[in-house]
């Protein structure tokens, strides 16, 4: 508590870095270009005290870590609680390694009102590291809603052609599924008497509201991940928003449904969701099969993208709601994997992006010969998302499939459907993009990546091949925390079982005794 | 023989008082050219009217703020629920005359008389806030309504600010006509209009006197009226577009919460114990409101139109706190009226930036491509705007967020949950404006921006809003202890 408030600064660095833009930086040309690099060098500095964060966190310790309070509005008892446990943890550092990356992305291919994007995704990265890292509730809404602005201008004035169509989608469809969220964190805060979160984790309700609250958190989060039927929203969100906001988007505010599965449905409610669970794998596996098949019949890249992200979120879902240690392994895996992968896949697409302003698969072809650096790139990166062994894609899942398999082994052979599909759009699409004749005059004029472009691409290639390769070095960060997390979740579960079989047993003692 | 304690009491509206009697005689000596001295001093006079409601105490002028202290025979209550309501209805009106002196210098339209009427609406605004008579009610919002029809029409020349004043005064005097009959009622079936032997003798009576029940409708109907909400709103669009800006701002702000002040003090002191029997109707109105309030709101193309629609679902989330009935919802009233209040007069004061040939214009597309005009301004709507909406991390939320746990603290979570779902269509519109300031592209040129007062307005608004959203300790606990004071 004495040391540096290390998660504190972390979050509020890149607020810090907004500011300085806002108020040093003149617009025009050469603004434009000093936002950029003040941009990037508190990005940088974000993730500097990430990289210190996770140097100081302690695995071994499954409770919270780094904590830090302060009593913020003391007559509602509303307090500025921050700590990480390993769920967290690596959340965090996924915001602070994209956005660097975004940044750097930004920079060549933002040509208006630099300054002002810049701001905006600083913004964002504040609200997105509060998120993950708040223990009170209210705050936590404040930060998970807080997204919706920046994003929605970060979609709304540097979009594609339809960005307020997508703007307004986004927002008011995200805002919906939240409102329902904030009753329900009013009820539970009335209900316990306080807003800290981990006072929250094990506690107990009476069924009915216990029902209620669950679903009103499922709508945001089902909303966030997004789950299929609740996806809409996203592949016009993707598609429309500039790259630096399609990798945000699929790399990190989609890992806040996650990130809220587990820390609040699972943790808090986990007899409710295990109620829920095969609605929820109901969805999940339809949501697999179905989004790969939407996917495969794609023209354009980015939505092409957005619904496989759609797909590999589903098995996310699926591997929480199985409640065993190898879903939920997998669901973490498959979040952490999916951050850098679709990330890496929206920021390849931006480089072509960038030079012909098209996403239309078909415009493209035979980009082998003429951008080989970039091929390999992307062949790494698609094969990631298929989930080949050797990169990050494949551990996810596998251990994802593992859970469903264990839990019923139907729930894997609908799962695996999703993986050939997804073998078969990402190798299509690579086929299209890559291969053939390099017949048309402006795909052929096309240069290879440049020392930007490859800058902001290579981190997350080596990321991908490690995560694939050792994937040990993540997952001995999470595994303890998360492994307690299940066996709490799991005895609570029994205890909740044992209680109502206890009242069976005084119900009809005597049936009892005969079985005996 | 009146108690001189009571001058004492009511020290800070008659400090009011003589300061509009005496700026009248001034602004009917000098006239126009000290305009703006004039709206000055009415200014000062605002400050000093709050210095000496907080300062009393210590002054020894007043009594300690936990207990109402009361003035002439019970007609006149002071209390700490009076005291921050009234500081925001002096505070926005000071803003309002911040925000006129720019626009009727420019539509030559500069007149002593404004800032002399808004110091007779606030004074009737304070006497409402301190009503504790049937009677002193109604002479408050008389006082109020007559300033404010005048002010409606102040651009006397014009056909449409003309015909917005004798709207509202047509229906506003067949409101207060409906209202009087209400007390008439009370008064004949109770035997009384003094607020604090209603409470005691319905208090014995039950069931309360059906004559009682009926005219208290009718005074709900004509405070409803006041407020503007649904069924009584009619004539706000109207007259909301049709009054020059500046007398728009400050009909959206003070008389709003003045109006809903009274409603307050109305309904939970004299009708605490007829609660079952308001309830009912204060719901329908509340639901009514933010329902047609959100809905309505997305039709409109003029910014004063949407913005009167905004005041109407924002009135009925204000209502809930009523609804509620406890401290708590108090509470969360008087910290959403604040923010409300920064929000609303921050917004008008950006439409009154808008200008193009010399006149004003008002329409949303008229804001297309503000952020790259400026960027300063369109950064300011968009923060008031989302914090109108409530959206975290402003200000708003937090006014949103206290009213809302008051509710479900209070079993009301259906209106609670009307609440969220309808600001969600809401939103739809706040941030329509933002769409049309920051993803358009300009349509026509912008004049300069207008004088120091309005930029004042809409600097300190906004920075408010970003301010009260990091630290709203001091505005929550100020607001707990005001609540605290409040008799129930």
């Amino acid at each position: 508590m004495n040391s540096l408030p290390i998660l504190s600064i972390t979050t509020f660095f890149p607020l810090l870095g907004a500011l300085l833009v806002f108020l040093f930086v003149k617009n025009g040309e050469k603004g434009a270009q000093r936002a950029a690099v003040l941009a990037l060098l508190a990005s940088l500095a974000t993730l500097a005290s990430s990289f210190y964060m996770l140097f100081r966190f302690d695995p071994a310790n499954t409770g919270f870590q780094l904590m830090e309070q302060v009593v913020w509005i003391p007559s509602f008892s509303i307090a500025y609680i921050k700590g990480i446990d390993g769920i967290s943890v690596w959340f965090v550092m996924m915001a602070t390694i994209l956005t660097p990356l975004c940044i750097l992305s930004a920079m060549g291919s933002v040509k208006k009102r630099v300054k002002e994007f810049m701001i905006a995704l600083l913004l964002l990265e504040t609200m997105m590291i509060g998120t993950f890292t708040t223990l009170d509730f209210v705050l936590f809404y404040v930060f998970f809603e807080g997204v919706l602005l920046p994003m929605f201008l970060i979609i709304g004035v540097w979009g594609g052609e339809k960005r307020t169509y997508a703007a307004y989608k986004f927002f008011l469809y995200t805002l919906l599924g939240s409102v329902l969220m904030l009753i329900a964190i009013i009820a539970m805060i009335l209900h316990f008497g306080t807003t800290d979160m981990t006072a929250m984790m094990g506690g107990k309700f009476p069924r009915e509201m216990a029902l209620l609250l669950w679903l009103a958190f499922f709508a945001s989060f089902a909303v966030k991940t997004p789950m299929w039927p609740f996806h809409t929203w996203l592949p016009f969100a993707h598609v429309e928003a500039p790259t630096a906001g399609s990798v945000i988007l699929a790399g990190v505010l989609l890992k806040m449904g996650g990130y809220g599965f587990i820390r609040v449905s699972i943790q808090m409610m986990p007899e409710e969701s295990h109620f829920f669970a095969p609605y929820v794998i109901a969805l999940s596996l339809i949501g697999i099969v179905a989004t790969s098949f939407i996917a495969l019949a794609q023209t354009d890249m980015k939505k092409l993208i957005a619904y496989s992200s759609v797909a590999h979120m589903g098995y996310v879902t699926l591997g929480l709601f199985c409640f065993n240690a190898q879903g939920f392994d997998g669901a973490m895996m498959v979040m952490l994997s999916h951050a850098f992968v679709a990330g890496a896949l929206f920021l390849c697409v931006g480089v072509v992006y960038d030079r012909l302003h098209t996403r239309e698969i078909a415009r493209f072809g035979g980009m082998a010969t003429n951008m080989p650096r970039y091929a390999a790139a992307f062949m790494v990166f698609a094969l990631a998302a298929i989930g080949l062994p050797g990169t990050s894609g494949f551990v996810g899942e596998f251990l994802s499939l593992q859970g469903a398999f264990i839990a019923n082994s139907w729930f894997a052979f609908i799962a695996a459907l999703g993986i050939v599909l997804s073998a078969a759009y990402m190798l299509w699409l690579y086929r299209r993009l890559f291969f053939g004749a390099l017949e048309k005059k402006d795909v052929r004029a096309m240069k290879d990546l440049s020392l930007r472009e490859s800058a902001m691409v290579a981190p997350l290639l080596v990321l991908v091949l490690w995560i694939g390769l050792y994937p040990s070095t993540f997952r001995n960060v999470y595994a303890p925390t998360l492994d307690r997390t299940l066996t709490l979740v799991l005895a609570q579960m029994s205890s909740e079982q044992t209680e109502g079989q206890a009242e069976d047993q005084t119900e009809d003692q005597s049936g009892e005794e005969e079985n005996d | 023989m009146i108690d001189p304690r009571s001058f004492l009491i009511a020290m800070p509206e008659i400090e009011v008082a003589f300061a509009g009697l005496f700026l009248l005689v001034v602004a009917a000596v000098c006239g126009k050219r000290e305009t703006q001295r004039i709206g000055i001093l009415a200014i000062a006079t605002f400050m000093l009217a709050i210095v000496t409601m907080f300062s009393g105490k210590r002054l020894g002028l007043m009594f300690d703020g936990l207990l109402p202290a009361y003035a002439f025979g019970n007609q006149f209550v002071d209390d700490g629920f009076a005291r921050f309501a009234k500081a925001i209805v002096l505070g926005a009106s000071g803003l309002s005359i911040l925000l006129s002196w720019d626009y009727f210098k420019k539509e030559g339209q500069e007149r002593p008389e404004y800032p002399v009427l808004i110091l007779f609406a606030t004074l009737g605004m304070m006497l409402m806030i301190s009503a504790g008579n049937l009677l002193a009610l109604y002479v408050g919002i008389e006082l109020q309504s007559l300033s404010l029809y005048v002010l409606a029409a102040f651009n006397r020349d014009q056909e449409r600010s003309s015909e917005a004043g004798l709207k509202y005064f047509i229906l506003g005097a067949l409101s207060s006509g409906i209202m009087l009959y209400g007390i008439s009622l009370i008064y004949g079936f109770a035997g009384t209009t003094d607020f604090e032997s209603l409470m005691s003798s319905l208090r014995g009576a039950a069931p309360a006197p059906r004559g009682v029940v009926v005219g208290m409708v009718f005074v709900c109907a004509g405070l409803a009226f006041k407020l503007a909400g649904v069924p009584f709103h009619m004539w706000a669009p109207d007259v909301f577009e049709g009054a020059p800006t500046p007398v728009t701002a400050f009909f959206a702000s003070a008389p709003k919460i003045a109006a809903l002040a009274l409603f307050t003090r109305f309904l939970l002191y004299p009708m605490y114990s007829l609660m079952n029997d308001w309830r009912q109707v204060i719901v329908f109105i509340s639901v009514a409101s933010m329902a047609w309030g959100a809905f309505a709101g997305l039709m409109q193309s003029n910014l004063k139109r949407l913005l009167a629609y905004s005041a109407i679902a924002n009135a009925g989330t204000l209502l809930i706190g009523l609804i509620i009935g406890n401290s708590a919802g108090i509470q969360a009233l008087l910290i959403y009226f604040v923010i409300y209040a920064l929000g609303t007069l921050g917004a008008f004061g950006v439409i009154l930036c808008l200008r193009r040939n010399g006149k004003p214009v008002e329409e949303l597309i008229d804001l297309s491509g503000l952020s790259k005009k400026y960027p300063l301004v369109a950064l300011a709507m968009a923060v008031l705007v989302f914090s109108l909406a409530g959206l975290p991390p402003l200000a708003g939320f937090f006014g949103k967020y206290f009213i809302f746990l008051a509710a479900v603290q209070a079993e009301l979570v259906p209106l609670a949950i009307i609440g969220v779902l309808t600001s969600v269509v809401a939103a739809f519109y706040y941030i329509r404006i933002v769409k049309v300031m920051y993803f358009d592209e300009p349509l026509h040129t912008l004049d300069p921006l207008p004088d120091w007062g309005v930029r004042t307005v809409v600097g300190l608004t906004s920075v408010a809003v970003v301010i009260l959203a990091f630290a709203p300790s001091p505005l929550v606990d100020s607001a707990l202890n005001a609540a605290k004071g409040f008799i129930i």
